[in-house]
């Protein structure tokens, strides 16, 4: 065996071993917490009030309010996001501006989501005086996506071959035209995975809603966009945490913890489905 | 009546000067050939009659460009309507990921026309004119992806086609294709000479040999040598020309 040949085998043993080993430690925690959560989850645990200081009934509420989070989050995302990448790729030349766009959405996108709860707070809360609420919460959690909104949109324009651009405009396209009946149904797939995965992202932050809508308890659904909820992900910290019977409200952690995770895991993996179904058909847009 | 002009025309990329003093006209129903060395210009004097340059940062064109006696640059020109008088098939075939059917409606589709029976007459009318007819007309409605290559360009010269234009700029239609489908778009592109003012740049002299009746030669930006394509190949004025023609750079 000569050395690059060496060289190679080395590298190869190298990475497949660190990939087992992330995959392996991925698998431990999973595991984990479905061994320990899967003995609380039960129907009712999935439908009902808690109930005796969290210690019994189920999280109902606090999955309803993480839904109602993520659908609002995306609402309001999802638009301004798409609108954002279509201008910043299709209508801004390369200048300083654009370069400008992308350095702050790219910083945007590395800030800790415990400052965008801050900013939440002082904006929504305070000033715009929403209150603790379901509308403060879901647009401090779009905050957040919006910069990844934007960043996957642009990449999935940039995907689109350029000929297809050209072969419109030769055709007497207008830019709108070539962007609504070609580049945007092409880079629509694209789009929606990463709308997708970043739903999955905003489903799990707890520090964005911590002073924007979370409820430490609240044993009912929300009636109007004003009204706080309780969500998932701080469920689980308030239960694992600071829970008034520590004892007995750690397996209901775990459980908590085991359906946001499925949660979570079921939304990439549609994601990841969709993407495989389309691109099988994205002969045709 | 001449079908399009160039009068004088200087191009630059940012500083660089593209096209030196350019002056060309081609009459209607004329195939012209433009040869050349790769970089010499070709691309971009066939981009200037449908500006598709106007897409390229830092382009600036000093000098006139007509199609059907209007000046293409013009500050009134709409640059849409512009387009639909002239038709462009790329090098690399570039149907759209739609069906057959709406690749070639599309150019009708953008400028509102969407009655289903202009549509569908169109739509029969242009594949026939591109040779393709026969062998797409039960499939209409399947992916243009589908096509080979070759089915593919002429796909997108039907396109072209559909929306009517007087003049077809192409640039070299047929590099990207096997022998035989370059056959068949040459034969086709004879064909559509009945019809239409056609520019074809093509790296392929024998193409330009067999398909053209006037050649331009291009060399470094300037137009060295155009005439009669016999003339041009068998006996040129320049001797950059002849040393082109036999080879002995490019
Ligand atoms: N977008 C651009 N920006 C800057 N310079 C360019 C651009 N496109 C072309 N050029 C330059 O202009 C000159 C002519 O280019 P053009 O593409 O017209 O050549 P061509 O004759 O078509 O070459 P080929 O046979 O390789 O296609 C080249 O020197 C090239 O480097
Ligand atoms: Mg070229």
């Amino acid at each position: 065996m000569n050395t690059k040949q060496l060289k190679q085998k080395t590298a190869f043993i190298i990475i497949g071993t660190l990939s087992f080993i992330v995959v392996a430690i991925l698998v431990i925690i999973l595991g984990f917490i479905f061994i320990r959560g899967i003995g609380v989850i039960s129907w009712e645990f999935l439908t009902a009030m808690p109930k005796d200081g969290m210690t019994k009934g189920g999280i109902f509420p606090a999955i309803v309010g993480t839904a109602c989070l993520v659908l609002g989050s995306m609402i309001f995302a999802f638009p301004i996001g798409v609108l954002s990448g279509i201008y910043i790729h299709e209508y801004l030349s390369e200048s300083w501006l654009k370069k400008f766009l992308r350095m702050m959405t790219n910083n945007l996108a590395g800030v800790p989501s415990i400052v965008f709860g801050l900013f939440g707070m002082a904006l929504f809360v305070n000033y715009l005086s929403f209150g603790d609420s379901i509308l403060a919460g879901s647009m401090t959690l779009g905050l957040l996506a919006l910069p990844v909104v934007i960043r996957l949109t642009e990449e999935a324009l940039k995907s689109v071959d350029d000929g297809l651009r050209l072969g419109s405009y030769a055709l007497g396209a207008t830019k709108i035209q070539t962007i609504q009946k070609i580049v945007l149904p092409i880079a629509f797939p694209n789009i929606l995975t990463g709308l997708i995965l970043s739903i999955g992202r905003v489903s799990g932050e707890t520090a964005p809603i911590l002073f924007t809508v979370a409820a430490y308890f609240l044993p009912r659904l929300p009636q109007s966009l004003s009204d706080q909820v309780m969500a998932l992900p701080y469920h689980l910290y308030v239960l694992a945490t600071s829970g008034t019977n520590m004892k007995e409200t750690r397996p209901m952690a775990y459980g908590t913890a085991l359906v946001l995770v499925t949660m979570v895991l079921i939304i990439n993996f549609s994601a990841s489905l969709l993407r495989r179904r389309i691109n099988r058909k994205n002969k045709m847009v | 009546m001449t079908q399009a002009e160039a009068k004088n025309v200087n191009v630059w990329y940012n500083n660089f000067q593209a096209l030196k003093n350019i002056n060309l006209t081609f009459e209607p129903n004329t195939i012209t050939a433009l040869i050349g060395p790769s970089g010499c210009g070709k691309s971009t004097f066939l981009r200037l009659f449908n500006r598709m340059n106007d897409l390229i940062p830092k382009f600036r064109l000093e000098g006139m460009v007509t199609v059907n006696g209007q000046n293409v640059y013009s500050d009134d020109v709409r640059l849409d309507e512009m387009r639909k008088n002239v038709g462009m098939v790329f090098q690399k075939p570039n149907p759209f990921p739609k069906s057959i059917f709406e690749n070639v409606a599309y150019g009708l589709r953008v400028n509102g026309i969407n009655n289903k029976k202009i549509l569908e007459e169109t739509v029969e009318h242009s594949l026939k004119q591109a040779a393709l007819w026969d062998e797409v007309k039960e499939s209409l409605k399947k992916s243009a992806l589908e096509l080979s290559g070759g089915q593919q360009q002429r796909l997108c010269i039907a396109r072209a086609l559909a929306v009517q234009p007087k003049l077809i700029l192409m640039d070299e239609p047929a590099s990207a294709l096997d022998p035989i489908s370059t056959a068949k778009i040459e034969e086709l592109i004879f064909e559509l000479k009945k019809t239409y003012t056609i520019l074809i740049v093509t790296h392929n002299l024998q193409q330009a040999g067999r398909i053209s009746d006037l050649t331009a030669f291009l060399y470094l930006g300037e137009l060295i040598e155009y005439n009669h394509t016999k003339k041009i190949f068998l006996n040129p004025d320049d001797e950059r020309t002849q040393n082109y023609i036999t080879g002995r750079f490019g």
